[in-house]
C-alpha cells in the first residue's frame, strides 16, 4: 500500500445470496483515499455506492457478504509502520477490533438523518453520549463539548437545540446533528452517504459548505457518495464513477469533467440538462435502462448501453482498470486490451 | 411550441385566480381546528396554450398542492381556475362538481413524480391505459381499446408487446413512459407534471425530457411542469413560475429569469444549484437558515428572516407582486433597487423558442 | 449518442434463454401469482398448510375419522388408556390390542391394561355406526373400523373419558365445532370490520370519528371480563345452537374492532397513493376507484390479517369453555373437552385427556405459521 494513503481498497467483491440469484453489488472496486482528499464516488441508483461503504464499516448484512478483495486501512499510528494497517474485510463486522475503528478513526453521516437519531432521546443527550464514547470526560464537560460541536457545525442556539427531539428539527438542522455527531469522535475518515440527497437545494448548498470547511480545519479524508454530478463538481478532489458494481472511471476532479475518458462518464456528464445549455434542444441520452442486478450483462457491465461497444469483445470479456497518464484510471477496452480473467 | 407567433393569437390556455388551499390543523379527540397550512396562498398565473410553465421552489412551498388543485384532485379554499375548453368557452372548474368534472378529465391529464406509486400494482398495462379510455372515452370494445393502448406505447418508445405485463416488471423509465402514455391516451390539451423526472436516474432523465419535448411539438400539449431541479426548468420552460412558502415570489419568461432574476429568493436558488463543474465552483454565500411552515410564516415579506437585502419594511409589509419589465412580476420591496446576478450564460445564442416567449410580455392575472 | 426514441432494446441481449422465459413469467405474472410464489418459498408455511387442510377435512367430515358416536356412553369403561394402532406384527398389519380390566381392591377403581395376547384388527374405509355426511347423507363409512363388525370389543385410540365415551371420537367433533365457531367469527367481525372500518377510511369525516370513538371504546374495555359477564348472561336453557351462535356473535363483537382498524389504515393509506388520485383523474367514479383499485390492493392483506384472527378466536373459544362459559355439555368443543381435564385427579389418572390441549396448539400454531408467510407474501413489491 502506497504509504500516502488512509484507506486503500483493492479488487473488493460484495453478493447478495437470494433465493432469486446472487446480485454482485460490489463486483471488484479499487480505489484509494489519501488523507484530506475528498473522494466522491458517483453513480446511479443501485450502482453498489453503498454497499462499497458498507463493506468499508463492516456492516453489509444478510444476505449480504464480502467475498473477496482487501480493504486496507491505516489506523491513528503508535508503533511501527507495519503495524497500523489493518485490512478492514478480514475483521469481523460485529468484533471489538471493529467496532473500535467505526467509533474512533471513521464516521458515517447517513443518507436518512431522521432514522439514525432516536426520536426519544433529546439531541444533547444522544451528543453527550457520543462525546464520552470516545473520551473520557465528566457529563459537564462532554455537555461543553457538545455545544461545541454544535455550535462548529452551525446550529443556531445550540444550548437550547440540546434539549430538543430530533423530530422537532429541521431537515438541514437534522443533518447537521448527524454531522456534529460524526465528529464528536474526530474521525481521520468521514464517510457521507448522500448526505444531502433528501434535502433543499438552499440547505444543501450550506451542508456542503459546511462540510467543504470541517475537511479543512479537520484535514480529515471524506468519502463522499451521491448520484449528483453537479454536487461531485462541487465538493469532491478525486472522483470514482460506478456503474454495475464496477468502478468504470477514476481520476482528479479536473480530469473526470473535462476530460472524461470512459463512454459512461462522457454520456452520462452529456446527459443532464446545464443550465448553460441551449433550452428545449433534445438532449443526448444513453440507451436503454440499468439492467438488473440478478441480470447482469456479460462482459463489461455498460456494453449493451455503450455507442463505442465492440461487438465480439466488451460483451464478452471484463476490461481491467487501466492507468492513463494523467492520474486517471479507465476500464474501458477503447483504452486497454487487458481484461479480468474469470 | 409557440414559434414566431404573434401575441395576440397567444390563447389563455387556463388562467389561475387567487388560488388557495388551506389545510386546517386538527388535534385531541374532538379535531379541534387549531390553525391552517396555508400550502398555497393567494396564486395567480396563466398558460398559454402551447408552452411550458415552469413551477419551482423548495420543498413544502406548495407546487404539489397548486397542480392537484388544477387536477381538482384536492378542492381549493378559495379562488377561480378558468379553463378554455376545446369549444373555447372558459369554465372555472375551480368549484365545479366532481360529476360535471369528469368530461373536462379528458382535456387536462396528470404526470406523477413517483414513477412506483403511480401505476396500479394488481393491474396490467392494458387495463391501466385503458382505463380512461373506457371511462370518459366511452370505447368498450376492448378490441379497440388495445389497438389504441398499442398506439400510446408506441409514441412514448415502449413495445405494444409489452401491455399484458404487469408494473413490477418495468423500471423505473419505462414506468414513466407508461405514466405518460396514460396521460395522453385521450389527447389531452394540458398536462400537469409534477416533478415527472425527479425520481429517476440522471440517464434515464434526459430521455423522458426528451421524450416529453417531442410529444409537445407533436401533439401541441401545452406543459405546466413543476420541478425543483432549475436545469431542467431551463431546459424544458418557456416561463417560470418561481413559489416561496406558498406564495408566487417571482414570474419571468426563462431566458430574463435565469439571467437576471429579480427577486433574491431567485438569485439565492440559483447560486445553490450545484454546476457540474469543478472549474465553476461557487464561492457563494449559501442561505441562512431554513424554510419556515406554512403553518407559521414569518410577517412582511416571507422571505426577509433570510434575506441579505432585507430592509426594515420588509418585516413589516408584505410586498405585492408587481410587473417590475413586461412579462416579468416580483414580489420584492426592493425589486427595482436591486441588480442580481443569475446563472443564464449570457454569450450563448438565444434558442427560438425562449425568444418569443420572453418578447411576448406575458405575465400572472391580478 | 443517438438522440432518437427507439422502442427500448429487448432485455439484455446476452441473457440466456431460458432466464429470458422465467422474465418474461414474471411480467405478465397477476399480483396473485406473485403472492403464490412468494408463498411457496416459505416451507414452514406450506407444511402448516397442508396441517390445516388435513385438520379442515376433520372437521368437515368427523363422523368419517371418528371410531364411535361422540355422545355414546359405557359406565363401565370410563378411563380406558389409549390404544395404539399396530402396522406390524411379524409382517404388515392393522390392529389395536384389546383391553382387559381389572378392580383395584383398594380403591374400587377399574384400571385398564393393554392386553398385549389380544389383538382386534382393523380395516381402513370399514363400516362403523352410522353417520350422516354433512348433516345429510347418512352412511356407515369410516375412515378407520373393526375389521369384524361383529365384535362387541371397542376401539378407543385415545382412551375414554370419565363416563366412557370414545375420546377420539369426542376430540374430531370438537374439531368441527371449535374450528368452525373461529371460521364463523372471524367472518362475522370481517364483515364488520371491512364494512365500518372502510366506510371509516374511504369517507373520513363524521363517520370516521364517530366509528373511531367506537372502536376506541371498545379497545379499552377488557375483553375477558366482558366476555365473562356476557357469556354468563346466556340463560342457560338455551339449546346447544342458539348457544353456539350467541358465543361466535360475543367473540366477533369485540374482536372486529382490531380489523376495522388494519382496514381503515390501508384505505387512509391508499386514498394518497399516487395510482388512486390517477384512477380519479382518469374518470373513475368512487364506487370503481373503491373496488377496482382499493379492495383487490387490500384482499392479501386482508386474508392475511383474517388467517391470524382464527387462531385468536379458537383460543378465545376453549378459554370460555374451559371457565364452564362458553359451549357446555352436550356440545362438544376442545375447550369442553378441556374442561373434563380440569381436576388433578383425572389428569394423573387418564393424561390423555389433554390431548386436545395438543390440539389446540398445533391448530393456533400452524394458523399463526400460514398467517405469517401469507403477509410475508401479501406484497411482492416490497
Ligand atoms: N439488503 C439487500 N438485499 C439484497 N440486495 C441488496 C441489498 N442491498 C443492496 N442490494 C443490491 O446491491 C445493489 C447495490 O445497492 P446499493 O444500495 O449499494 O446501491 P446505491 O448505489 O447505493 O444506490 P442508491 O443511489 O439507490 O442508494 C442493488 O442493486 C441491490 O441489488
Ligand atoms: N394533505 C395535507 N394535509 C396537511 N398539510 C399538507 C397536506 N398536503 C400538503 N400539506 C402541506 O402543504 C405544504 C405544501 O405542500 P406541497 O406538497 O404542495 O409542497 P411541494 O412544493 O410540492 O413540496 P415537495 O417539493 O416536497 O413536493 C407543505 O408544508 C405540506 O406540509
Ligand atoms: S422584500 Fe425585502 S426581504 Fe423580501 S426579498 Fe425583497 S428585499 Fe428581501
Ligand atoms: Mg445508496
Ligand atoms: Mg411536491
Amino acid at each position: 500500500m502506497n504509504p500516502d494513503h488512509i484507506l486503500s481498497v483493492r479488487d473488493l467483491k460484495t453478493r447478495f445470496l437470494m433465493d432469486e440469484g446472487t446480485a454482485k453489488a460490489v463486483d471488484g472496486v479499487s480505489f484509494d483515499v489519501s488523507p484530506g482528499q475528498v473522494v466522491g464516488i458517483v453513480g446511479e441508483s443501485g450502482c453498489g455506492k453503498s454497499v462499497t461503504i458498507k463493506s468499508i464499516l463492516g456492516i453489509v448484512q444478510k444476505p449480504g457478504e464480502v467475498v473477496g478483495g482487501e480493504i486496507l486501512f491505516r489506523q491513528r499510528g503508535n508503533g511501527a509502520a507495519a503495524a497500523e494497517m489493518v485490512d478492514l474485510a478480514k475483521l469481523d463486522g460485529r468484533g471489538k477490533e471493529m467496532r473500535a475503528i467505526r467509533g474512533s478513526d471513521i464516521a458515517l453521516i447517513p443518507q436518512e438523518p431522521m432514522a439514525a437519531l432516536s426520536p426519544v432521546h433529546t439531541i444533547g443527550n444522544q451528543l453527550v453520549e457520543a462525546v464520552r464514547l470516545h473520551q473520557d470526560v465528566s457529563k459537564r464537560r462532554a455537555e461543553e463539548l457538545a455545544i461545541e460541536r454544535m455550535t462548529e457545525v452551525g446550529v443556531p442556539n445550540p444550548a437550547e437545540r440540546m434539549s430538543m427531539y430530533s423530530w422537532e428539527l429541521s431537515g438541514g438542522l437534522r443533518q447537521r446533528v448527524m454531522i456534529a455527531m460524526a465528529l464528536s469522535c474526530s474521525p481521520r475518515l468521514l464517510i457521507a452517504d448522500e448526505p444531502t440527497t433528501a434535502i433543499d437545494v438552499t440547505t444543501q448548498a450550506q451542508v456542503l459548505r459546511l462540510l467543504r470547511g470541517l475537511q479543512q480545519n479537520h484535514g480529515m479524508a471524506i468519502i463522499f457518495i451521491t448520484h449528483d454530478l453537479g454536487v461531485i463538481a462541487q465538493v469532491a478532489d478525486y472522483v470514482v464513477v460506478m456503474y454495475l458494481g464496477r468502478v468504470m472511471e477514476t481520476g482528479p476532479v479536473d480530469d473526470i469533467f473535462h476530460n472524461p475518458q470512459h463512454p459512461y462518464t462522457r454520456a452520462l456528464l452529456e446527459s443532464i440538462p446545464s443550465v448553460h445549455a441551449l433550452s428545449r434542444e433534445p438532449l443526448p441520452t444513453i440507451e436503454g435502462s440499468i439492467p438488473h442486478p440478478f441480470n447482469r450483462p456479460a462482459g463489461c457491465p455498460f456494453a449493451p448501453r455503450c455507442v463505442a461497444a465492440m461487438p465480439g469483445k466488451c460483451d464478452r470479456r471484463t476490461p481491467k482498470p487501466t492507468q492513463l497518464n494523467g492520474g486517471q484510471s479507465v476500464s474501458c477496452f477503447l483504452h486497454n486490451d487487458a481484461a479480468e480473467e474469470d | 411550441m409557440p414559434v414566431d407567433e404573434p401575441p395576440e393569437t397567444k390563447q389563455t390556455l387556463l388562467e389561475v385566480n387567487g388560488l388557495s388551499k388551506y389545510f386546517p390543523i386538527k388535534k385531541g379527540v374532538l379535531r379541534k381546528i387549531l390553525g391552517q397550512v396555508r400550502a398555497v396562498d393567494d396564486v395567480s398565473f396563466a398558460i398559454y396554450e402551447g408552452e411550458t410553465l415552469g413551477l419551482v421552489g423548495e420543498s413544502g412551498c406548495g407546487k404539489t398542492t397548486t397542480a392537484r388543485c388544477i387536477m381538482r384532485a384536492m378542492d381549493p379554499t378559495a379562488g377561480e381556475i378558468m379553463f378554455r375548453k376545446a369549444s373555447g368557452d372558459m369554465v372555472d372548474i375551480a368549484a365545479l362538481p366532481e360529476r360535471e368534472m369528469r368530461p373536462l378529465r379528458r382535456e387536462i391529464q396528470m404526470i406523477f413524480q413517483d414513477p412506483y406509486g403511480s401505476l396500479n400494482p394488481r393491474m396490467n398495462i392494458l387495463d391501466i391505459l385503458g382505463e380512461s379510455l373506457l371511462v370518459i372515452g366511452g370505447m368498450t370494445d376492448r378490441e379497440e381499446r388495445s389497438e389504441r393502448v398499442a398506439e400510446l406505447l408506441r409514441l412514448v418508445g415502449l413495445r405494444p408487446e409489452y401491455m399484458q405485463r404487469f408494473p413490477h416488471a418495468f423500471s423505473g423509465g419505462q414506468r414513466q413512459r407508461i405514466v405518460i402514455a396514460r396521460a395522453l391516451a385521450l389527447n389531452p390539451r394540458l398536462v400537469v407534471a409534477d416533478e415527472p423526472v425527479s425520481a429517476l436516474d440522471v440517464s434515464v432523465q434526459a430521455q423522458v425530457l426528451n421524450l416529453m419535448l417531442k410529444l409537445q411539438q407533436e401533439l401541441n400539449l401545452t406543459y405546466l411542469f413543476v420541478a425543483h431541479d432549475l436545469s431542467v426548468v431551463k431546459h424544458i420552460c418557456d416561463r417560470v413560475v418561481v413559489m416561496y412558502v406558498g406564495k408566487i415570489v417571482e414570474v419571468a419568461p426563462t431566458q430574463a429569469l435565469y439571467e437576471k432574476p429579480k427577486h433574491p429568493y431567485t438569485a439565492a436558488l440559483m447560486s445553490a444549484v450545484p454546476v457540474a463543474d469543478p472549474r465553476q465552483r461557487a464561492a457563494m454565500t449559501p442561505l441562512e437558515g431554513d424554510v419556515p411552515s406554512p403553518a407559521n410564516p414569518p410577517s412582511g415579506c416571507y422571505f426577509h428572516p433570510r434575506c441579505p437585502y432585507a430592509v426594515d419594511i420588509c418585516s413589516q409589509q408584505q410586498p405585492a407582486l408587481e410587473e417590475g419589465a413586461p412579462g416579468h412580476f416580483v414580489r420584492c420591496h426592493r425589486a427595482a433597487e436591486l441588480s442580481l446576478s443569475g446563472i443564464g450564460d449570457l454569450d450563448r445564442p438565444q434558442t427560438v423558442a425562449s425568444a418569443s416567449s420572453s418578447d411576448a410580455g406575458v405575465g400572472p392575472i391580478g | 449518442m443517438s438522440v432518437e426514441l427507439q422502442p427500448e432494446a429487448e432485455i439484455s441481449a446476452v441473457a440466456k434463454p431460458d432466464s429470458l422465459d422465467k422474465a418474461d413469467a414474471v411480467s405478465v405474472a397477476s399480483n396473485w401469482k406473485l403472492v403464490w410464489w412468494r408463498f411457496r418459498k416459505h416451507r414452514l408455511a406450506m407444511v402448516s398448510g397442508v396441517v390445516l387442510i388435513l385438520i379442515a377435512t376433520i372437521a368437515a367430515f368427523p363422523g368419517f375419522f371418528s371410531t364411535q358416536a361422540p355422545h355414546e356412553s359405557d359406565s363401565k369403561g370410563s378411563f380406558m388408556p389409549p390404544q395404539g394402532i399396530h402396522f406390524w406384527d411379524d409382517g404388515p398389519a392393522f390392529f389395536v390390542n384389546a383391553t382387559k380390566g381389572a378392580r383395584n381392591p383398594r380403591t374400587l377403581r377399574m384400571e385398564w391394561v393393554l392386553d398385549e395376547g389380544e389383538t382386534i384388527p382393523l380395516r381402513l374405509f370399514g363400516r362403523g355406526y352410522e353417520w350422516k355426511a354433512l348433516g345429510l347423507f347418512p352412511t356407515r363409512l369410516h375412515l378407520v373400523a373393526v375389521a369384524n363388525p361383529d365384535t362387541d370389543k371397542p376401539i378407543h385410540l385415545l382412551g375414554t373419558d370419565r363416563l366412557g365415551r370414545d375420546q377420539w371420537s369426542r376430540l374430531v367433533h370438537g374439531t368441527q365445532v371449535s374450528l368452525s365457531i373461529g371460521l364463523l367469527a372471524v367472518f362475522l367481525s370481517t364483515v364488520i370490520g371491512i364494512a365500518l372500518g372502510g366506510i371509516s377510511g374511504y369517507f373520513g369525516g363524521l363517520a370516521d370519528m364517530v366509528i373511531q370513538r367506537v372502536v376506541e371504546l371498545l379497545q379499552s374495555i377488557p375483553p375477558i371480563p366482558i366476555w365473562l359477564a356476557l357469556s354468563a348472561a346466556l340463560p342457560r336453557s338455551w339449546s346447544v345452537t342458539t348457544t353456539y351462535l350467541a358465543i361466535t356473535g360475543i367473540l366477533a363483537l369485540i374482536t372486529w374492532t382490531s380489523l376495522a382498524r388494519e382496514v381503515r389504515g390501508r384505505f387512509l393509506a391508499l386514498r394518497e397513493e399516487d395510482f388512486v388520485v390517477a384512477a380519479k383523474l382518469s374518470g373513475c367514479s368512487q364506487m370503481r376507484i373503491v373496488f377496482r383499485h382499493m379492495v383487490p390492493t387490500m384482499n392479501s392483506h386482508i386474508i392475511a390479517a383474517v388467517t391470524l384472527a382464527i387462531p385468536v378466536m379458537i383460543i378465545n373459544e376453549t378459554f370460555l369453555s374451559f371457565l364452564g362459559l362458553g359451549l357446555r355439555p352436550p356440545a362438544i368443543s376442545w375447550g369442553v373437552l378441556l374442561q373434563e381435564a380440569q381436576n388433578l385427579q383425572s389428569v394423573a389418572l387418564a393424561p390423555w385427556l389433554l390431548l386436545p390441549g395438543l390440539a389446540v396448539i398445533i391448530t393456533v400454531l400452524a394458523l399463526n405459521i400460514l398467517g405469517d408467510g401469507l403477509r410475508d407474501a401479501a406484497d411482492p413489491y416490497h
